[in-house]
């Protein structure tokens, strides 16, 4: 599935709306479960939020998005835990290159992925944390007015 | 030979470009040349580096707005309604 998206016309695959719903759904699930929390607690339960609702929006068709949504249901707290996955890796091109192995490591699930795929997927990943962060800036506009 | 082998040339360098598209305008190399698949590769690792920065400074900033939810400004009243679900 590849986006047909040019620079200057929006990826067809992209759905804002769905950004929208599912963060703010989840914004309503972290105001609810602690009014009282600490900022910390809150902060670290919207970072979780972005990430969860963004790998919800972009659907589980992508690498990227089945292992954040993965990581996060299993438990919300250890985001930022790497959790290792023994895969077979598929043949590769010998790119060894530091810039690809942090690529890979950027990538959620990006580490056993081939060299192209590695590509695709953080052209799809870079997207919608585009689209995330510029809608969770809108936000921040909006309401510090 | 399996079709996963016969990866080209072309096709990562239209990957590549991919990639170098969604860089933000500073990082993109102004007129119609093409930057070396490294450089873009590094780009783009800063790029999302500076991504997920991003996300951490706007998480902390939207828990500071969700704490000061019970103030009666406009814009609360507007938070409140928006997070009701």
């Amino acid at each position: 599935m590849t986006a047909t998206g040019s620079p200057g016309n929006p990826n067809p695959n992209l759905s804002k709306p769905m950004l929208v719903h599912h963060f703010l759904r989840a914004l309503a699930r972290v105001n609810r479960a602690a009014p009282k929390q600490s900022h910390a607690r809150r902060s670290r339960r919207i970072r979780c939020a972005a990430y969860a609702s963004m790998a919800a929006a972009a659907g589980p068709g992508r690498r990227w998005s089945r292992v954040l949504l993965r990581r996060l249901r299993s438990s919300p707290s250890s985001h930022r835990r790497r959790i290792s996955v023994r895969v077979a890796r598929p043949p590769r091109i010998a790119t060894a290159s530091s810039r690809v192995e942090t690529l890979r490591r950027l990538v959620p699930g990006g580490r056993s992925l081939g060299y192209c795929s590695l590509l695709e997927e953080t052209a799809d990943y870079v997207r919608w944390l585009d689209a995330q962060v510029q809608l969770m800036q809108s936000l921040v506009d909006f309401f510090s007015s | 030979m399996s079709s996963r082998s016969r990866i080209t040339e072309e096709e990562i360098n239209e990957l590549i470009s991919k990639l170098q598209s969604l860089l933000p305008d500073q990082a993109r190399r102004r007129g119609s040349s093409r930057a070396s698949a490294t450089k873009v590769l590094k780009e783009t690792c800063n790029y999302i580096k500076s991504l997920h920065r991003e996300v951490d400074d706007l998480s902390d900033r939207l828990s500071d707005l969700m704490a000061s939810m019970d103030s009666d400004s406009p814009q609360a009243e507007i938070l409140r309604n928006l997070l009701r679900s």
